[in-house]
């Protein structure tokens, strides 16, 4: 991670006390969350490093941090939380590629307002690791696109007002270049969505059928055919919404760990000692990490280091979950019940319980890229180590075999 | 069968009432006796009896049945219990001839478990099988066991066992009083956890009485059992609270302990047997789409990330056949190892296999594998389940510490290079 642009005390002063301003003029504690988060964007500190008009101040991703310290501080809820993939992917990528600066805020205050619940359609049933395969087909008429195909795995697509949907404009290019990336709305004839359960048994995910989905071509982002550039900018920032921001000491799921280990001092024995201490040390090797990275985060987009922090955050979640059911011991084995549930979030759930997390857990080393994709990705785009064999990039997407 | 229950038969005197001390003379082990092929040698009847159980589960015990039966309020279907039992003798398989059983042996049975262990069979097995045959075959000959013993082999009833079954076998920590040394005796305590208790007609209690381990046959009846949510929804646990009961004593003191031995003993290999069927089966069906699933333009077994974890799966599931077959013939022949150090590393190493690779198999599988109408989940929340039961991976581990290390004897030191 190469030391970028440093930040001024100026600037942070400057963000200190616009946020400390929102906070005193729209106090958490008595006015609805999408009055405060409003006034974040009007003030700029929804995303500190976009352009002003837009939610930001054009100042460093790293800044960030202050803003929701003191939000969070004051009682507020961080928008991330209430509507992660807008916020994580959706609102870089809309700043980076939309066709107006209008069109731009239209999408943007809604959903930093958390009115407007935003997801991401890239996943397929043939197409997962490899986003670029995807099948998916949009057919141009007049000043629209026709969508049809099937999405998968679509995180809360039964909350969400916009997805942001990758299609096929052009079969006959190789994989990579005969995409197009839309904003679809989800209320709209042709859009039919299906929770999808999960090991769980909650359904936070769902299928996405589309079925002569219209979109307007104001609501393509990008040019036609360059979709993948527009999705690298959305996948770069998923990896590093997932990969997580460098909480305090000893919070987030190792928090859990250690509540555990000092309410069973009965369970404690010396091998389980040296596996706590052991995912402590990691977990705040990972935290050092991610904070060192936020001071040298630039207004640039994120690189492909985000992808260490994803795989980081996957593994150690599991393992440190793992580790509870462990310490657990034969109460782990008990659970509540598999019933059918629709999540409205993601993520963090304080009501759920360990085993729910432990099995949740599972996940992270596939949502958002598995960790052997994210492998790959650090071997061959930070390391620089040879491409792995590619059966399929420089042949027309229609003759790779799928499935 | 004697299948009444009212059957006191009291003309012969209970086991209970037998002097404990002077302490029972070593019995031979319960099978010692089997003629066992040479370790790692199936036989042609072994070999049938394995496809037989294959085809068995492949029609009766099909994902579809498992999904049905695990949202049933029994959990398990009561007839294709009685089948196993009747129709296919899989549940007595190492009961001797003459307490109504094949007397085929343990190795017969570790196959039967690792059959129905890949299909994730639904019914009280391990508390039947694994743990109230083999302690009543152990036990002294009476009057609760003789008539136990073929209800339970037959299929006609069922049982599970209570007692401390989340860590290898001690004596002193069951939870559960036994008053009284007589034939009948009352008992007081609770347990929290105790697979298949709720399946179960009859409980087989490890209780401490005045004069050290009394093992004592309970009706369902006459206890109070709670279903519990299980996180394992194939098979599930059950509170178990005795305040009360009253019991029939099968064992007490050395002739209760040796009985309760042999029944962790027996359930640690048919666990680990089981363990095996499920990390095979999932090797099997990720190796099968490994080859058919497609990204980027080919197999995903092609990729060495897959191809390596899949070889890792391999190399596990290997080593943990190779422990559990061990344990097997040795507590079947204890002329062969230490049974109680083999069943120690047969558990270790079959918790640890199985869990990974069945935590393995879901990432091999991608998003799909995280979904709920797909089989990965059924068997990864039994392989975390079985590695806890009788005791977890590190559990063991200290057992073969205690029995390798701890016993090191006078023995040379290695030349050292001291620098
Ligand atoms: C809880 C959850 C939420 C999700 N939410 C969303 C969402 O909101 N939107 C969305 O679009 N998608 C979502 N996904 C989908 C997710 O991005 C995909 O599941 C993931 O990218 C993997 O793709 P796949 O499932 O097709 O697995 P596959 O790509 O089929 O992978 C199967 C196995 O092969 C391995 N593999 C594949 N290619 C390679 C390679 N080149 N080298 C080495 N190993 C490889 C994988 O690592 C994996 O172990 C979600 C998934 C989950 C589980």
């Amino acid at each position: 991670m190469s030391p970028g642009t440093s930040t001024t005390t100026s600037d942070a002063l400057r963000v200190e006390e616009a946020a400390r301003k929102v906070v005193a003029e729209h106090d958490p504690r008595s006015v609805p969350s999408e009055e405060l988060l409003g006034a974040l964007f009007d003030a700029g500190l929804a995303w500190v490093s976009f352009p002003e008009g837009l939610g930001g101040l054009g100042l460093s991703r790293g800044l960030q941090s202050i803003v929701d310290g003191i939000v969070v501080d004051a009682g507020g809820p961080r928008g991330f939380a209430l509507n992660p993939i807008g916020y994580g992917m959706g609102a870089p990528t809309v700043v980076e590629y939309a066709q107006s600066t209008e069109q731009a805020r239209d999408w943007l205050r809604p959903l930093a307002t958390c009115e407007d619940i935003w997801c991401q359609l890239f996943s397929e049933p043939g197409a997962g690791s490899d986003v670029a395969g995807l099948a998916t087909t949009a057919v141009r008429d007049g000043d629209e696109w026709v969508l049809n195909g099937q999405k998968v795995w679509t995180t809360l697509a039964h909350v969400s007002r916009w997805g942001m949907v990758v299609a096929r404009t052009d079969p006959d290019q190789p994989k990579h270049r005969g995409l197009t990336y839309f904003v679809l709305d989800m209320h709209q004839p042709g859009v039919d969505v299906r929770p999808l359960r999960q090991m769980t048994g909650q359904a936070e995910f769902n299928e996405v059928y589309l079925n002569d989905a219209r979109i307007p071509d104001a609501n393509r982002l990008g040019e036609v055919g360059a979709g993948w550039k527009v999705a690298i900018t959305t996948l770069m920032n998923e990896r590093t919404a997932i990969g997580g921001v460098a909480g305090k000491r000893g919070t987030g799921p190792i928090a859990e760990a250690l509540g555990l280990w000092s309410a069973m001092p009965e369970r404690r024995t010396p091998v389980l000692r040296d596996r706590l201490s052991a995912l402590w040390t990691k977990t705040e090797a990972h935290r050092l990490t991610l904070a060192r990275a936020r001071r040298t985060a630039t207004k640039g987009q994120p690189g492909p280091e985000g992808s260490v922090s994803k795989l980081v955050a996957a593994e150690l979640n599991q393992d440190v979950y793992e580790f509870c059911m462990d310490l657990l011991g034969p109460e782990a084995l008990l659970y509540d019940d598999y019933t059918l549930r629709r999540a409205d979030r993601i993520g963090h759930d304080p009501g759920a319980t360990l085993q729910q997390r432990f099995l949740r857990s599972r996940a992270n080393t596939i949502e958002g890229g598995t960790s052997e994709v994210m492998r790959n990705i650090l071997g061959e785009r930070v390391l620089g180590l040879p491409g792995d064999m590619r059966a399929d990039s420089d042949r027309p997407w229609r003759e790779v075999p799928r499935g | 069968m004697a299948e009444n229950d009212d059957d006191k038969t009291p003309s012969v005197p209970a086991s209970g009432d037998e002097p404990v001390r002077p302490a029972v003379p070593e019995e031979p082990t319960v099978q010692a006796t089997v003629p066992s092929t040479p370790e790692f040698d199936f036989s042609a009847e072994q070999n049938e009896l394995r496809t037989g159980l294959r085809r068995f589960v492949e029609r009766q015990s099909d994902e579809a049945t498992v999904r049905r039966l695990i949202e049933t309020d029994l959990g398990y279907d009561r007839a294709l219990w009685g089948r196993l039992g009747s129709e296919l003798g899989a549940l007595a398989l190492a009961v001797p001839e003459d307490l109504g059983g094949a007397g085929a042996g343990l190795v017969d049975q570790a196959i039967a478990a690792e059959e129905l262990g890949a299909a994730l069979f639904c019914g009280p097995l391990l508390g039947t099988v694994g743990l109230a045959i083999p302690a009543l075959v152990a036990a002294p000959a009476g009057p609760v066991r003789d008539e136990l013993l073929p209800a339970l082999a037959e299929g006609t009833r069922t049982a599970a066992f209570v007692g401390a079954l989340f860590a290898p076998y001690d004596p002193s920590a069951t939870t559960i009083a036994s008053s009284g040394a007589g034939e009948r005796t009352t008992l007081s305590g609770t347990v929290e956890q105790v697979p298949d208790a709720g399946a179960a007609d009859v409980l087989l209690v490890a209780a401490s009485g005045p004069d050290g381990p009394v093992l004592v046959a309970v009706e369902s009846a006459d206890a109070r059992i709670t279903v519990r949510g299980s996180l394992d929804l194939t098979r599930r646990h059950a509170r178990v609270d005795l305040d009360g009961a009253q019991g029939r004593v099968v064992a007490s003191g050395a002739g209760a302990d040796r009985a309760i031995r042999h029944a962790y003993a027996v359930a640690g290999v048919l666990l680990a047997a089981e363990q095996v069927g499920i990390a095979q089966h999932l090797l099997d069906i990720t190796v099968a789409y490994a080859k058919e699933r497609l990204q980027f333009g080919r197999p995903i077994g092609s990729f060495q990330a897959v191809k390596h974890r899949c070889a890792d799966m391999l190399v596990a599931v290997e080593h943990a056949r190779s422990t559990a077959y061990h344990a097997a013939w040795a507590v079947q022949d204890p002329s062969l190892d230490d049974p109680e150090l083999a069943v120690a590393i047969a558990q270790s190493t079959c918790s640890e296999a199985c869990y990974r690779i069945a935590a393995d198999a879901i990432q091999m599988h991608g998003g799909i594998g995280f979904t709920w109408e797909h089989q990965a989940h059924l068997y990864y929340k039994r392989a975390i389940a079985d590695a806890a039961l009788l005791g977890s991976a590190e559990a063991y581990r200290e057992v073969v510490s205690s029995r390798v290390l701890d016993a090191l004897g006078d023995v040379r030191a290695p030349v050292v290079a001291t620098g």
